[in-house]
């Protein structure tokens, strides 16, 4: 979704979400290209129908510009990862291993613990994160899903993605 | 557009169209009066700015009460052209300016404090947003800097009114306040229309800044679509012409879009039976022989029955309310539906559209004609007399009635049967929310548009007495009648107070049978007449199976008594022979308001009924009395 950059267009949106019965599994906000314009991506559950109730009434909040609906298959999906993994020098390499096969950045390093930093797809993150919970996940933060549409398209601009309907 | 109004409502149509215009299109220039209004300034206090944005954006009235935030607005209001009512209690300003909007088709203007003065706007706002009412709410803020501390009269109202408002501003620059106001008076007034709150902290109306008139609108993400997309018109009109029993299912906005000449010519086109919706009473004229009344609920038994056997459902302005569709699942189950809305999350929210259409209803309704005309002269014109004997029969059979109380009370139907017909299309009606709304939704006859103002959507009790007042400040040639219960009239009869003193000569007709009528009637027929808290009378007085009566009754409150200590003329009405009477005195009373205590007996019912949840099939004509369709279909 694209929305005015303005104070309290997150709550109008969550609230919306929460008032007609949606579960928001993820969302992430951030700026976008034109400072005037912040991009809300937002993952949820849906049948086709409510789904179709939902961008309705939120295309009805006046500070909202634009809504696309992604197809997962034709857009690029990432969330980032931080995760502080219980890391003794016995299971470090075995740690540092399993980075590397998940292309993960060691971001902080002390005598108990490595701090890796990982980016991709849902899926991805929760495979590296089965393979580290055995050496033990002291504390994580994960990102909600960023996602573009593929090809030359974009929101904005010429050529825009088509918006989901809203005439009918 | 191609409007021929027979009808004596195209001058007032006209007017309320011409006002209407005059509101949204904030950046015309070509309006004297408001050039006038808007003449630049540099070094004004930010109140002033505000009182000079509504001044240029055309308000008349506001209805409200100052408090500490808002104070310094209160200042050049003084003396400002715009009119202040100053109400006793902010939902009466709040009802007030839905009643002025309602009845003008202009945009109704609510002013409050801060903290509980904006929370106590909050019904009104959530009752306009429901019924989709053209609505600007400002309120003070405490000063910016105060924002978030827990303030004096501090509440965020903003966040508070989100999900019941179209939009809402927090405005704490004062140099932003004639674009806020240009910008909430277009969002109230256009597409689907709505209340709009602005909230002005108190710094900012206090704060030095430049007036300038118009103000630039920067709504990038606001685009209603108003014009309906010809190929869904054209699909729209094959149905109808080949439709075999058709009904025009006329909601409220169609009233809102000032559609009705319209609408009429389209009906006598389609030849269709219509049915309008609590919320599009007058839309269509009562003594039209193709007019069934009221579906829904409580709706008559031809107009809940034709709809159920309908093969196209031709949905102008309406929106599958549960109160009219009863369980969704049943209902209507042949008919193809046309669905036309200006708002598009209507469309297809109840229930599936055939042929959705987004647009405003006049320009829907008038481009329908044109389409469905070229549909005729293809020589595609349905017969429909076997449909109309089947609605006629269902119509003659089962009209709307009532019985007359046991014990000898009058009866509360025959009351507002006969205030409609001794007030006549003329007046406009406004009512509570329970039994007596039915009622005057069933059994006064509505000819025009903006005559019947009540509470839809949200049902709120306490609606007729400030709604009353306001539409009779918008419309004060007219006589304005408020029809109330006397639960609902214990809600807000206090702005009985400011019609007295303010000059507002409103008539309000209490119906009286001391209790919580239709909750009562709930109790009745689903809680074997156990009657938890319905009633509101003292003991022993009044009528009604439960009470034992007395010789002498308690009167608490003394309505007659309470009219008179509030500044108008009290009178009572206990009997049949002097229903006529009292209302004819009542119509003759034009310098002060009139409050009529009609007592009544308590166990008058409202049919016909479909139970809460029930199918629409399963519609009683009257208690236990189940209409009999039993012939065939078309």
């Amino acid at each position: 979704m694209l929305v005015e950059n303005k104070s309290g267009v997150l709550a109008r949106v969550s609230a919306l979400f929460s008032r007609r019965g949606f579960n928001i599994e993820s969302l992430a906000v951030g700026p976008t290209e034109n400072p005037d314009l912040s991009r809300m991506t937002i993952v949820a559950e849906a049948e086709s129908q409510p789904l179709e109730q939902i961008t309705k009434q939120l295309n009805k909040l006046i500070e909202v510009i634009k809504i696309v609906e992604l197809d997962p298959t034709a857009a690029v999906q990432r969330e980032l990862l931080l995760v502080k993994v219980r890391a003794p020098m016995a299971d470090r390499t075995q740690v540092l291993q399993t980075a590397e096969l998940f292309r993960a950045r060691v971001v902080d390093v002390n005598t108990e613990t490595v701090t890796l930093e990982a980016t991709g797809t849902p899926d991805k993150l929760q495979a590296l994160l089965a393979v580290l919970a055995p050496l033990g996940i002291k504390e994580m933060a994960q990102s909600g899903t960023v996602a573009l549409g593929r090809g030359p398209r974009s929101m904005s601009g010429a050529g825009t993605l088509r918006p989901v309907d809203r005439t009918a | 557009m191609t409007s021929t109004t027979p009808r004596e409502s195209a001058t007032r149509e006209a007017a309320t169209r011409e006002a209407a215009a005059a509101l949204t299109g904030v950046e015309t220039t070509a309006r004297s009066i408001e050039e006038a209004a808007a003449v630049p300034a540099t070094g004004i206090t930010g109140a002033q700015s505000l009182v000079r944005s509504l001044e240029a954006v055309g308000v008349e009235v506001v209805f409200g009460i100052p408090g500490g935030a808002i104070l310094p607005a209160y200042d050049p209001l003084f003396d400002s052209r715009v009119r202040h009512v100053l109400v006793r209690h902010e939902q009466g300003a709040g009802h007030a300016a839905q009643g002025y909007a309602q009845a003008t088709g202009r945009v109704g203007v609510c002013m409050a404090t801060s903290g509980p003065g904006a929370t106590n706007l909050v019904t009104p706002l959530a009752d306009a947003h429901m019924d989709s009412v053209p609505l600007v709410a400002i309120t003070g803020q405490v000063p910016s800097h105060a924002i978030g501390t827990d303030a004096f009269q501090e509440a965020d109202i903003r966040g508070i009114t989100m999900p019941i408002t179209k939009h809402n501003f927090l405005v704490t620059d004062a140099d932003e306040i004639p674009q806020r106001i240009a910008e909430a008076f277009h969002l109230a007034a256009t597409g689907r229309p709505g209340p709009v709150l602005v909230d002005i902290s108190k710094d900012a109306l206090q704060a030095t800044t430049d007036f300038a008139w118009p103000p630039r609108l920067e709504l990038p993400g606001y685009k209603p679509t108003t014009r309906p997309h010809g190929k869904q018109v054209r699909e729209a009109a094959a149905l109808i012409a080949a439709a075999r029993r058709p009904v025009l299912y006329v909601g409220g906005g169609v009233l809102k879009a000032q559609a009705t000449a319209e609408l009429a010519e389209l009906a006598g086109l389609t030849g269709a039976p219509v049915v309008t919706t609590l919320m599009a009473r007058g839309a269509f004229p009562d003594s039209s022989p193709q007019h069934l009344g009221m579906p829904g609920m409580h709706g008559t038994v031809a107009a809940v029955t034709a709809l159920q056997k309908a093969d196209v459902l031709i949905a102008l302005g309406a929106r599958f309310d549960d109160r009219v569709t009863g369980q969704l699942s049943s209902f209507a189950p042949e008919a193809k539906v046309v669905h036309a809305d200006i708002d598009p999350a209507e469309i297809g929210k109840n229930r599936r559209a055939d042929v959705p259409i987004v647009g405003d209803a006049r320009e829907t309704i008038a481009e329908l004609v044109v389409a469905l005309r070229a549909e005729h002269e293809a020589g595609r014109t349905p017969d429909l007399a076997a449909w109309w004997a089947q609605v006629d029969r269902w119509r003659t059979t089962y009209p709307l009635g009532y019985d007359w109380p046991e014990d000898g009370a009058l009866s509360p139907q025959y009351v507002i049967e006969r205030l409609g017909a001794i007030a006549g299309p003329d007046a406009i009606y406004t009512s509570g929310v329970g039994q007596h709304q039915m009622w005057a939704a069933q059994f006064i006859r509505y000819e025009k548009p903006g005559t019947w103002l009540n509470s839809g959507g949200l049902g709120t009790m306490g609606y007729a007495v400030p709604a009353a007042m306001g539409a009779k400040v918008g419309c004060p040639d007219t006589t304005v009648w408020a029809i109330d219960g006397d639960g609902c009239f214990q809600m807000t009869n206090q702005e009985l107070a400011t019609c007295a003193i303010e000059g507002i000569p409103v008539k309000i007709a209490v119906i009286n049978n001391g209790n919580l009528g239709m909750v009562r009637q709930w109790q009745t027929l689903f809680y074997e007449g156990r009657y938890s808290n319905t009633k509101l009378h003292a003991r022993g007085s009044g009528g009604g199976s439960d009470g034992a009566a007395t010789p002498k009754p308690v009167r608490i409150p003394d309505f007659v008594a309470l009219a008179e200590a509030l500044g108008c003329v009290g009178l009572r009405c206990e009997s049949r022979d002097d229903v006529d009477a009292v209302i004819e005195k009542a119509m003759a009373i034009t310098d002060a308001p009139v409050v009529i205590d009609f007592v009544v007996g308590a166990d008058a019912q409202v049919w016909p009924m479909v139970a809460a949840g029930a199918s629409n099939d399963d519609i009683l004509a009257a208690r236990d009395l189940r209409p009999v369709f039993g012939d065939n279909q078309v």
